[in-house]
């Protein structure tokens, strides 16, 4: 039995070892990989629970990384911040909420813009360029000064801003659903699919909406990585997660007043750890790209 | 040609309104609006003298009348905080931000372009895969995170430029502005450089992907042929034909950096628009962040107007068939 | 033949492209010779390499190809000896290249006065006032009318066939000695293509220079060659007098594609008779035999063909004319008729 050759395995398969090719996006794989499981692992892998004010010693603030702590056993390898967290501790519980809120707004947008761009495709007329007007009204203003304006209106906290992350969101994947699922119905094989009497509704879930997949998994990956943008943004300017809290926008932005005092640590970490996250994911979604994008032509 | 240009205006024109439509409606929806735009340290007595000037006992339609025709006329209410005219409050800090965003893109356009032209003509190079790596880093960064480590580095350690604030400004056509001191010069480095950053990386790949589009065309090839010097072919042709698209980007990003601003100048103490909206809603000065609104909808359906008409002037297939 | 310097000649030309399914033997041997005021039309299938062989002359072969191999003798100069200014100089100057598709050849956003006086201003020193004029003259030479208006104007504003007559007024503005046209005509109307066809014969004539028609249409050089070379896959398969080649063709691909042509008057076909068909596909560069490239689609293959064979001297008669095959012969009937 011959071996199968590259064009005759699984478009996913296919998907897969093209995407392994380049080193840089495996980097950036890995890196999110470790990002996502240190989240995940968080209460295991700190020494402290930085929301849990019992734990927090206020005689141990802003200490310079690598000291020791005077009541607890543990160093700081990080040092700490103003009310005394361990920053590494903060760091890795803060990266928690980006991803949370990253990934939650960036999904629930998805769901929600697909639908509306499926229905535009699938409704047409009038509703159609309704919908699309709507959506370029949306687009055309730059997402920070909507995310203030709504925050404006109701109020801080991190539902809230996964609420504005999820308005700004959906406009995205709609017009990209709705322009793929337009090429789509041109295609031959739905026209195939409607000459056999199958439901319009089916072949849009059935044929239609799995080939609009892949620019949506492209823009959704890019998407999550503006998404802990923005939080930590508005964490920074004090609109999102209350200071109990700190998501690593706020961790960053409380580091700002000891700056001066050359006390770096406090902004620095969190926002390489910020970076480290936003550089994987874009790395990974360039790839994504580039990769999904020859496949469309088929 | 001047039909598409009318109708443009008129597009704009309803998007404006509409603008003022979701604003006044907004205003209504989230909140009372006597709250939001009186303010609640009066007592009972001036609370319904001022309900009564505002016309806030009429009905809803004569209000948003009443607002239009106060926003055509320039009143859009006073500040809270500042007992002054919302509006002229903007637009006194205006020029401010214009510098920061104007100051931006033309780092933006100088860095990124010839870097962008050299990565699309040699992307091969070790030096334009540098480049590109960087590129993905530089619009990765978090904007806030990079402005205080600017501060920390070339202030606090280096001493080198000013943490905060605007330098000494200079009039010109009767604005002030401090890009004409060297002092205000050295206040605009670290600003401007903190808000180009994102830019210098899109303006970079921007312009390495069109000039990797242009680039195997005919007409290159049909330049060499001619026997054109290398610059003449790189600078006229291949450069001009990737700049047309480019500049339609940059005048729309234009107004998204005038967006972004705010984050800018809140960590420099910038006195700019940005920074007050910022403070406006934090301080619950709602007439400001009204005032603000109208404001950024006019400049962005101004330069989508202006970006729009660009294009067709400077690509000659577009402008002459519209001729016909 | 007299004893003067040929205008160009080819000897063992190669060119690869260095793609990363592998390296592609775009041109594998090319060799011919051109004289003054001779044109040679050089035919063959898309893939052949003929382009490329035109651009490998100028010196425009785009990465990831790489001219490796072999000379190219200008007037006895080796142009792949030459440092690129020098290379520069000639380019539009000495030797001019006219494209396919005038509407992607002239640049889309510059008016034709733009892309005209700077083919002037690259090879003399004048005035704005003088390249415009010659600019104008060079146009009027092609008998475009009114060349003023023409100068204002954008390439998408002309037709097609003003379009190449722009392409080839700049060719021609230096006076050139050897033009290389790839394909120039394809792109228009058949009345179009005729004019053209017409007006280039009589620059041949007047001025002497020599010509590469590049064509994959057999028929269109027919009425302009001198001497016709037939490329396959790389390589030059058949090379003679024009009359040599279509009266008796050689090689069995310039006998199918001789046999493909519809307006075929040969002695051998009647009207109503079957066009035939070349069986197979066209070569792929990077899988191929080890011995004649034609062999796999060649109805008198043998045991023989795996072997690359030279270019043979077939026609005792014709001494200038060559085929690159161990059966050469007029043996058409064997062809396979089209289904």
């Amino acid at each position: 039995m011959k071996a199968k050759t590259f064009d005759e395995r699984s478009i996913w398969w296919r998907v897969g070892a093209d995407f392994l090719h380049s080193r840089v996006a495996v980097f950036g794989l890995v890196i999110l990989a470790l990002v996502v499981l240190a989240a995940l692992a968080a209460p295991w892998i700190t020494p402290q629970n930085p929301y849990d004010l019992m734990q927090l010693d206020v005689l141990d603030a802003r200490l310079h990384p690598g000291t020791p702590s005077s009541s607890a056993g543990y160093t700081y390898w990080l040092g700490t911040d103003g009310q005394g967290r361990d920053l590494y501790s903060a760091i890795v519980y803060g990266l928690r909420i980006s991803l949370l809120v990253g990934i939650g707004s960036a999904a629930i947008a998805a769901v929600i813009g697909t639908l509306v761009g499926l229905l535009a495709a699938y409704a047409g007329g009038k509703v159609d360029a309704l919908l699309m007007r709507l959506v370029d009204l949306l687009l055309s203003f730059p997402t920070i000064l909507m995310a203030l304006m709504i925050l404006a209106y109701v109020g801080k906290g991190v539902g809230n801003v996964v609420l504005t992350l999820v308005l700004l969101e959906w406009a995205y994947y709609a017009r990209t659903a709705r322009g793929q699922a337009l090429v789509e119905t041109q295609r031959e094989y739905v026209e195939a699919a409607r000459g056999q009497g199958i439901p319009r509704w089916r072949i849009l879930t059935g044929h239609i909406l799995p080939n609009c997949l892949p620019p949506l998994l492209v823009i959704g990956a890019l998407q999550i990585a503006r998404a802990i943008t923005l939080e930590a943004t508005l964490s920074f300017l004090g609109l999102g997660v209350p200071i109990t809290e700190p998501s690593l926008g706020l961790l960053i932005s409380n580091g700002y007043q000891y700056l001066l005092s050359n006390e770096y640590w406090i902004s620095f970490f969190p926002g390489v750890a910020l970076l480290a996250t936003i550089v994987a994911i874009n790395l990974v979604g360039d790839q994504l790209r580039d990769v999904l994008n020859p496949r469309l032509q088929k | 040609m001047t039909g598409w240009l009318l109708r443009r205006i008129a597009q704009a024109a309803l998007v404006v309104m509409l603008m003022t439509v979701i604003v006044f409606v907004g205003l209504h929806a989230i909140g009372n609006p006597v709250d939001i735009l009186i303010g609640d340290d009066m007592n009972q007595q001036e609370r319904l003298e001022a309900i009564a000037r505002l016309g806030l006992d009429q009905p809803l339609w004569r209000q948003y009348l009443a607002f239009v025709d106060g926003a055509l006329h320039g009143n859009l209410g006073k500040s809270f905080v500042y007992q002054e005219d919302a509006i002229r409050l903007i637009l006194q800090r205006l020029p401010a931000t214009m510098e920061l965003a104007v100051g931006a893109l033309v780092l933006a356009i100088v860095i990124g372009v010839p870097l962008g032209l050299f990565a699309g003509m040699k992307p091969e190079h070790p030096a334009s895969k540098a480049l590109m790596a960087a590129s993905i880093v530089g619009f990765s960064l978090p904007a806030f995170w990079v402005a205080l480590m600017f501060i920390m580095v070339f202030s606090v350690q280096l001493g080198w430029l000013p943490a905060s604030g605007r330098g000494e400004t200079r009039a010109l056509l009767g604005v002030q502005w401090s890009w004409l001191t060297w002092d205000g010069l050295q206040h605009l480095i670290l600003p401007a450089f903190n808000l180009a950053l994102f830019k210098i990386s899109l303006v970079l790949r921007l312009t390495r992907a069109g000039v990797r589009e242009v680039l195997p065309q005919d007409f290159v090839k049909f330049a060499r042929a001619k026997g054109l010097s290398n610059a003449r072919v790189v600078v006229v042709h291949v450069l001009r034909n990737t700049l047309i698209p480019l500049v339609t980007v940059l005048g729309l990003e234009l107004g998204a950096t005038i967006a972004y601003a705010v984050v800018t100048e809140s960590i420099f103490a910038w006195p700019g628009a940005g920074k007050l909206i910022l403070d406006s809603i934090n301080s619950l000065d709602r007439p400001v962040v009204v005032a603000y609104l109208m404001v950024v909808v006019v400049i962005f359906v101004t330069l989508n107007l202006v970006v729009d008409l660009l294009y067709k002037l400077l690509d000659p297939r577009v402008r002459l068939e519209g001729a016909r | 033949m007299s004893a003067e310097v040929p205008t160009l000649e080819v000897r063992e030309l190669q060119t690869r492209f260095h793609t990363r399914a592998g390296v592609l033997p775009v041109v594998n041997g090319v060799s011919f010779t051109l004289g003054r005021g001779k044109v040679l039309g050089l035919v063959g299938e898309s893939g052949s390499g003929k382009s490329v062989t035109g651009f490998s002359i100028m010196g425009l072969v785009d990465p990831p190809g790489v001219v490796e191999g072999g000379q190219v003798l200008f007037q006895g100069r080796d142009l792949t000896r030459l440092d690129d200014e020098a290379r520069r100089s000639l380019r539009g100057n000495r030797i001019a290249m006219i494209f396919q598709d005038p509407m992607a050849t002239l640049n889309p956003v510059l008016r034709i006065d733009t892309q005209m006086m700077e083919a002037v201003h690259a090879h003399r020193q004048v005035s704005n006032a003088e390249a415009r004029q010659l600019a104008t003259q060079a146009l009027a030479r092609m008998g475009i009318p009114s060349p003023d208006d023409r100068l204002r104007a954008y390439p998408h504003q002309l037709s097609g066939g003003m379009r190449q007559r722009v392409a080839i007024a700049i060719a021609l503005l230096h006076g050139p000695d050897l033009i290389i046209a790839d394909e120039p005509t394809t792109a228009l109307d058949v009345t179009i293509q005729a004019q053209i066809l017409s007006e280039m014969q009589t620059l041949v004539r007047e001025t002497g220079m020599a010509l590469i028609w590049i064509s994959h249409d057999l028929s269109v050089v027919a009425g302009l060659a001198d001497e016709i070379a037939v490329m396959y896959a790389g390589r030059i398969v058949e090379h003679g007098s024009v009359d040599d080649v279509l009266d008796h063709p050689q090689h069995p691909y310039t006998q199918g594609l001789i046999g493909s042509l519809p307006s075929a008057n040969r002695k051998t076909r009647q009207r109503g008779a079957r066009l035939t068909q070349i069986p197979g596909m066209a070569p792929n560069l990077l899988q191929m035999p080890s011995g004649c490239a034609f062999a796999p689609r060649c109805a008198r293959a043998t045991a023989a063909c795996e072997a690359m064979p030279d270019m043979f001297r077939p026609r005792a008669e014709a001494p200038a004319h060559q085929a690159r095959c161990f059966h050469p012969g007029a043996a058409v009937q064997t062809m396979e008729a089209a289904a």
